[in-house]
Order: C-alpha cells, then structure tokens, then sequence
C-alpha cells in the first residue's frame, strides 16, 4: 500500500489560474521523497491540498489508504505538516504551541505534555520553552514547526521547504534528524529549493513543471541520466593556456583554475591521467553546477521546449 | 463522518541499539473522547487568550456599563422616575447587562477567529482530525465563557448601585446563555467573511450597537407611538433584552415564549449557516 497516492489531480483557483493540471504522484511507504519544481509550479497547491488546506477541484487522494474526502479525519490522523510559512500564534510560548497542537489531535495533556518535552529536547527547544514565538530566531521557529508536525506521531510527514532562511549548522542538524525520522519508518516527502538537500536526503524524487509532473524517478537513475558534468580544478601550478587533454573538452578560467567536462562514458581515472601525461598537478575539485541542479534545469528546458 | 480509527505511529518500537525518535504510539481512544479534548483544547485556549489581555478584554465594558449606572440610573435617572412600575436604575440594569453578555460574546469570537485567519494558525487546527462542528463549538464556548464572565462582572457592579431583586434565576441564565452563544455565532460568520481588521468592527459599529440602543434597554416600547413600537418588534434584541428583564424583574414587553422561540430560531439557523460556511472553505481555504 502506498503512502500516498494522487489521480488526476486538478486545481483551478477562483481567478481561472489552473495551478495543477491532472498530477498523478506515487509515494512508497517509508521513502524520502522529494517534490521539486520552480516557484509556481504548483507544489504548495499539491501540499496544501494533502494537508486539506485548499480544496482541490477533481481527482483522487489516498494517504495509507484513506481516501481525502471519504474519511478525511483518517487521512489528517496519518499526516504531519511542516509549513513554508510561520503560522502560529506569536504571542504563545513555545510550549502551548505545541500542547495546543496535540489537543487538537485528540491527545490527552498528560501524554501531550510528555511528548512535547520529547520533540521539545529533541530539536532543542525545550530550554527555550516559555519563550514567546515572537522572540524565537527564525532556524529556531522552523525546528519548532518540525516538532508540531510530529507531535502525534505522523506515518506521512510533508515538509515544504524546512530549511529556508536557516544557516548551515541547523540545516546539516535537520538533515540529520530527517534522515534518523525516515530510517526508523516515517515516510518523508520534502520540497526544497536546496537541491543539494534532496539530492542528500531523498531517494525519489519528483519535479513538478506548471502543474504536471515532469518526471519521476529514483535519485540513482535520475543522476544517471546526466549526459556530462563539469568540473573545476583548482591547480597546483599557474598555466598559461587551456591544455590539450583529449576527449575532455576543457577551458581556463584564470592561471590556476580549469574548468573540464566529463561526459557519461568517460571517467575522472581517465581525466586525471590525461592530466598526468601532461604534467598538469591538481590541488582540488569541485562540480561546478550540482548535479541535480542541473538535472533539475535540464528537465524544466525540455518540458519548456515541449510544451512551446 | 468517518469511522473510528487508530493513530498509528509509524516508528514505534525503537531499532535495535538506536534511540526512537518518536515517544511511542498513542493509546487508541474513541472518537468522541478525541473530539472533547480537541474542544477543551480549543476552550482554554480562547480562555486564555482573553484572560491574558484582560484590560483589553473584560475591563472596558465594566467600566463603561458603571458609567451607564452613574450617569443614566443615578444623575438622570431620578429625574425620569420610574419605568414600567421600576425604579429607572432598576429598570436598565437587565439590559446593561445583556448590552455587554452581547458585545463581549461577538466581540471576543469575531477578533479570535479573524486574527488566527489572518496570522495563518487557524491552519493548525485545519491540518488536525477535527470536525468542523467542533471547531465552531469551541470558539463560540470562549466567547460564551468572555460574555459571561462580563455579564457577571457588570451585574457585581451593578449591587454598588442598587439592591437586584431577580424574579427567575432559571429564566435569567437561560437567556444570558442563549443570547451569549447567538452573539458568538453572529461573531463567527462575522469573522469567516472579513477581510481586514475593519471588516471585523463595521457589524459592531454599524449594525449591534444599534440594535442593542433600540432593544429596549434604556426604554419600554410601550412609551413610543404605535409604528416604531410596530418597527421595534422586528429587532430581535428587543426580544432578548425584555427576556431578560422579565428574568430580573418578572414584567416584559413581549410574550416570553416567543422570546425564547425567536433567540432559538436564531440559534439553529446561524448555527448551520456558519457549519455551511466552514464545510464550503469560505474564507479560510482557497
């Protein structure tokens, strides 16, 4: 049984704007998925109608089973929210925030009480939990959106874009914490502009394109696809002009950086002994583009040009 | 609505050697148990909300229906006599009291609903398995509770000023009670259409203290010529004020039984108004 499965998806809001234009989405239980798309692609309608916050027009949605509009209440029961948006009382402690948030899933405050202190001291945020919401940094206000999300023990968490605006530490702290959510049986789905963070965390992913699914596939197939990458090398030695390394078409940026690019069939070995017949020293590499991005970019064009 | 069902956590128990990263399963509980903490939940909550900004929310009315007191029973008062074989003070103290059960029970509904539209976190409580009849219930039990801890409050104030002789209790809770959860209702539908801040204080302004200033608080229809006493009956306030003052003093202007009858008609059908509103999405789903 699927965690989640959507038909025929579609959504046209009041002013005539068709934000999903029949999706059709798939997502096995206990999977990390990632929903990728540009801003308006329609993956927050897509959320927001899981999470039953925008009613769609037509098509079908099960969660483990339940069917959205026949037991609604089943469906909320199995699905946890992280929001893109702050939406919560500013002027509540920390603390009510999330109590507040398990009352209004039937938990009894007792069981609340211990289970807010167990995500609060998770996600450290018990310390601060008389804090007002007002007074939270931002990193600190997304761990919390986290920490209501799970409060009843969700089988299906959506997290829409749970590291915006968060510096690197509490983003690889996230990451983290993810990863451990996910190995011990909830499903994940996340949307990320970071499309490094999909690519570390998720192993399937979707990019949705002006309301349709542009492609689904597993993370490895996916990456598998790219027809080239480019790297850059940092060299240990200044050059003076682009060298001549064969089937590696390459370019200098300046004296000590090469920019070169590998096509699918040919392998680093094979550049850094052509880079070795020439005498030419390398000190680091990096990928120019992340591989995803440009996988990400690659489809969007295609899609673009199909549609045109 | 859909059948009962297990929460089910979908980590439980923890792996060998790691630690959970959940705190277990919830114990199974019936609907109806899940339900009444949901509603409790959302009660103390708009309890709280209330209490905590008390000068804003419980004061202002005490000391306006005291000024009322000093000003229209005392210094004026004695001057008109008496009303409907009343003392004047006597006579407005019944329609004081509901004036403020009336704008407290709106008031506090329509800002509470409105600004958890406005902030967003009404999608807390749209993301969790709870009805819609609930949610509605719960928001207007904190504007019932506000309408009555003022009412209370403004009938304390009202003993410096006069001894109360109360006719029924019976009668009276009823009424406060009733005319506490049709305001509330009023403050709810209020709250789903608004828009804007404005939108929540034009009904008040334009459309409540009107009806509540002609609804028989400072006067008896009896003492208006025979068309705007005819005009008068078409304002439900009228019904509930003289409800309630028959609770106090044991006269009225109007049958009670149909007073009653109106204010429960009110009831029932704001009451599937806003449960229509809510189950369309109005104002608070796109």
């Amino acid at each position: 049984m699927p965690a989640l499965s959507v038909r025929q998806l579609r959504k046209t809001y009041r002013n005539g704007f068709e934000a999903l234009k029949g999706v059709d989405l798939s997502v096995e239980e206990g999977d990390f998925f990632a929903l990728l798309g540009p801003n308006g692609a329609g993956k927050s309608t897509l959320i927001g109608i899981l999470a039953s916050l925008v009613t769609k027009t037509s098509g079908e949605v099960t969660v483990f089973g339940h069917d959205l509009d026949r037991e609604p209440e089943a469906v909320k029961a199995c699905l946890g929210l992280v929001p893109q948006e702050f939406n919560f009382n500013i002027f509540l402690p920390v603390i009510e925030v999330v109590l507040n948030q398990a009352g209004y899933y039937g938990i009894p405050r007792p069981e609340a009480l211990e289970r807010a202190e167990f995500y609060l001291r998770k996600l450290e945020l018990w310390d601060r939990r008389q804090t007002e919401m007002r007074q939270l940094s931002g990193g600190l206000k997304r761990r919390l959106m986290i920490a209501r999300g799970l409060i009843h023990s969700p089988r299906l968490l959506i997290l829409d874009e749970p590291t915006a605006g968060v510096d690197i530490e509490i983003r690889r702290g996230m990451w983290d914490f993810l990863r451990e959510l996910n190995d011990q049986g909830t499903t994940i789905i996340l949307t990320t502009h970071y499309l490094e963070e999909a690519e570390n965390l998720c192993r399937h992913i979707a990019i949705i394109n002006r309301g349709r699914v542009a492609e689904r596939e597993g993370m490895t197939t996916l990456l598998g696809r790219l027809e080239a990458e480019t790297f850059v090398l940092n060299l240990k030695h200044p050059q003076s002009k682009a060298p001549d390394l064969g089937d590696f078409p390459c370019l200098l940026l300046d004296d000590l950086s090469l920019e070169v690019e590998i096509s699918r069939g040919q392998s680093v070995n094979g550049l850094f002994a052509a880079l070795s017949r020439r005498g030419i020293e390398v000190a680091s590499l990096r990928n120019k583009q992340n591989r995803l991005e440009r996988l990400f970019l690659d489809t969007l064009e295609r899609r673009g040009e199909e549609t045109a | 609505m859909s059948p009962d069902f297990r929460f089910q956590a979908g980590q439980d128990p923890a792996p060998a050697g790691g630690t959970r990263l959940t705190p277990g399963p919830h114990p199974v509980m019936s609907r109806w148990a899940r339900y009444r903490v949901a509603f409790m939940t959302i009660l103390k909550k708009e309890i709280l909300r209330f209490s905590r900004i008390w000068i804003q929310t419980l004061l202002p009315s005490v000391i306006t229906t005291a000024l009322y007191f000093v000003i229209f029973g005392r210094l004026i008062g004695e001057r008109i006599g008496p009303m409907g074989g009343f003392a004047y003070l006597d006579f407005i103290v019944p329609g004081l009291v509901l004036m403020s059960v009336i704008t407290n029970a709106y008031s506090n509904v329509v800002s509470s609903f409105y600004s958890s539209k406005f902030s967003h976190f009404i999608e807390e409580l749209l993301v969790a398995p709870v009805p819609n009849w609930v949610i509605l219930a719960g928001y207007v039990a904190g504007g019932v509770v506000r309408g009555l801890a003022v009412g209370l409050a403004v009938t304390l104030v009202a003993l410096i000023f006069t001894d109360l002789q109360i006719h029924s209790i019976l009668t009276s809770l009823v009424i406060f009670t009733l005319t506490a959860i049709l305001f509330a209702l009023g403050g709810f539908i209020n709250a789903v259409y608004a828009n804007s801040f404005d939108d929540i204080s034009i009904i008040p302004t334009f459309v409540l203290t009107p009806l509540t200033y002609l609804g028989g608080v400072f006067y008896s229809i009896d003492l208006l010529p025979e068309f705007w006493r005819w005009l008068s009956q078409a304002n439900p306030v009228l019904y509930m004020v003289n409800a309630f003052r028959y609770g106090f003093l044991g006269v009225s202007d109007i049958d009670l039984g149909l007073a009653l009858a109106i204010i429960l008609g009110f009831i029932v059908a704001l009451t599937f108004y806003s449960l229509r509103l809510l189950d369309r999405g109005v104002g608070i789903k796109t």
